[in-house]
């Protein structure tokens, strides 16, 4: 309906832009975040994030909605991973007091 | 529709601001809660390109339950914030380096696509749910099964990984308290008979 009136509306490449940029920040943050298991963890969700917008991006604009299914499956992965990731996280803590990447460096826990 | 490449700019800079705050906040409560406004500011952009669903699976489950898994573990874990925000800016023109690569080649690919986007309005037909629900019970049954099995297997992991016995605490263990035998407990010494004069004198 937008398009024909003649008004510019929001075009695929915007919306793939915001889903680069996203990704970006998320490698930004795993180079300067090396030290916190956290912040690590919430880079990678944020990756996700990227990804599972392109996706949806893609979905919306191809008319196909396989895409959104895809979407679906990567949330119900990422959400079992984020799980396993923290009780891996609190079982470090509790042996090693600590989560500092750097102290990480025995194979003996 | 001007409000609408509004709403997108406004929700985009927010997810973007939001991003950039979470991998930025020096303490790591403040970054489950960016991040939490990262995951809503999506759910919005998602909204607005006619995915309801996944928009509000993604506020659901997202910020409802692995966003507040995150708040406890952060909250529980005592993190020493000094030591790890040690040296956190040395590696960033790497960083910057890698990310602006990253980023430009994705928008390169992917923008400049020979895809046949639907002319004018983006986005399907009819209930976005309605149709998702028919495509994952139908085409994506077995995917959806499998789905079912990790989060399953996520769920033991999980529990397998926590679940700590105590070893200072004294409790009860009723299997063993039936299971008991008399000669647990009860042992019959076989010994001569004492006289009973001994003992009076003993006590007197």
């Amino acid at each position: 309906m937008d398009a024909a009136a003649g008004v510019p509306n929001v075009s695929l490449s915007a919306y793939l832009g915001v889903g680069a940029l996203l990704f970006a920040i998320a490698v930004i943050g795993i180079f300067l975040n090396r030290k916190n298991l956290i912040v690590l963890l919430m880079a990678i969700e944020l990756m996700l994030l990227a990804v599972n917008t392109n996706f949806v991006a893609f979905s919306s604009y191809l008319g196909d909605l396989h895409g959104q299914v895809f979407v679906f499956f990567i949330l119900t992965v990422a959400a079992a991973e984020s799980a396993i990731g923290l009780a891996i996280m609190v079982a470090l803590f509790r042996s090693l007091n600590t989560i500092n990447v750097d102290e990480l460096d025995s194979l003996k826990g | 529709m001007y409000a609408q490449s509004l709403l997108f700019y406004v929700f985009s800079a927010c997810t973007l601001l939001a991003a950039l705050r979470v991998i930025t906040a020096r303490n790591p409560v403040h970054a489950v809660l960016f991040l939490v406004m990262a995951f809503f500011s999506a759910a919005c952009l998602w909204m607005q390109l006619k995915a309801e669903f996944l928009a509000i699976v993604l506020v659901l489950v997202y910020v409802g339950a692995v966003m507040v898994l995150f708040l406890f573990v952060v909250m529980m874990l005592d993190v020493n914030i000094d030591r790890t925000r040690a040296g956190f800016w040395r590696h960033l023109p790497a960083a910057l380096l890698v990310a602006f690569a990253i980023a430009l080649q994705l928008w390169l690919v992917l923008s400049h696509g020979s895809w046949q986007t639907l002319a004018g309005n983006p986005g399907l037909k009819g209930s976005n749910t309605a149709a998702l629900g028919h495509l994952a019970f139908t085409e994506y049954l077995l995917p959806l099964q499998v789905a079912g099995a990790i989060l399953l297997v996520a769920i033991i992991a999980a529990i397998a990984l926590t679940l700590r016995r105590r070893k200072d605490v004294r409790r009860q263990d009723p299997a063993e308290q039936v299971a008991v035998r008399r000669s647990d407990r009860l042992t019959l010494v076989s010994m001569p008979a004492e006289p009973r004069a001994a003992t009076q004198r003993k006590e007197g």
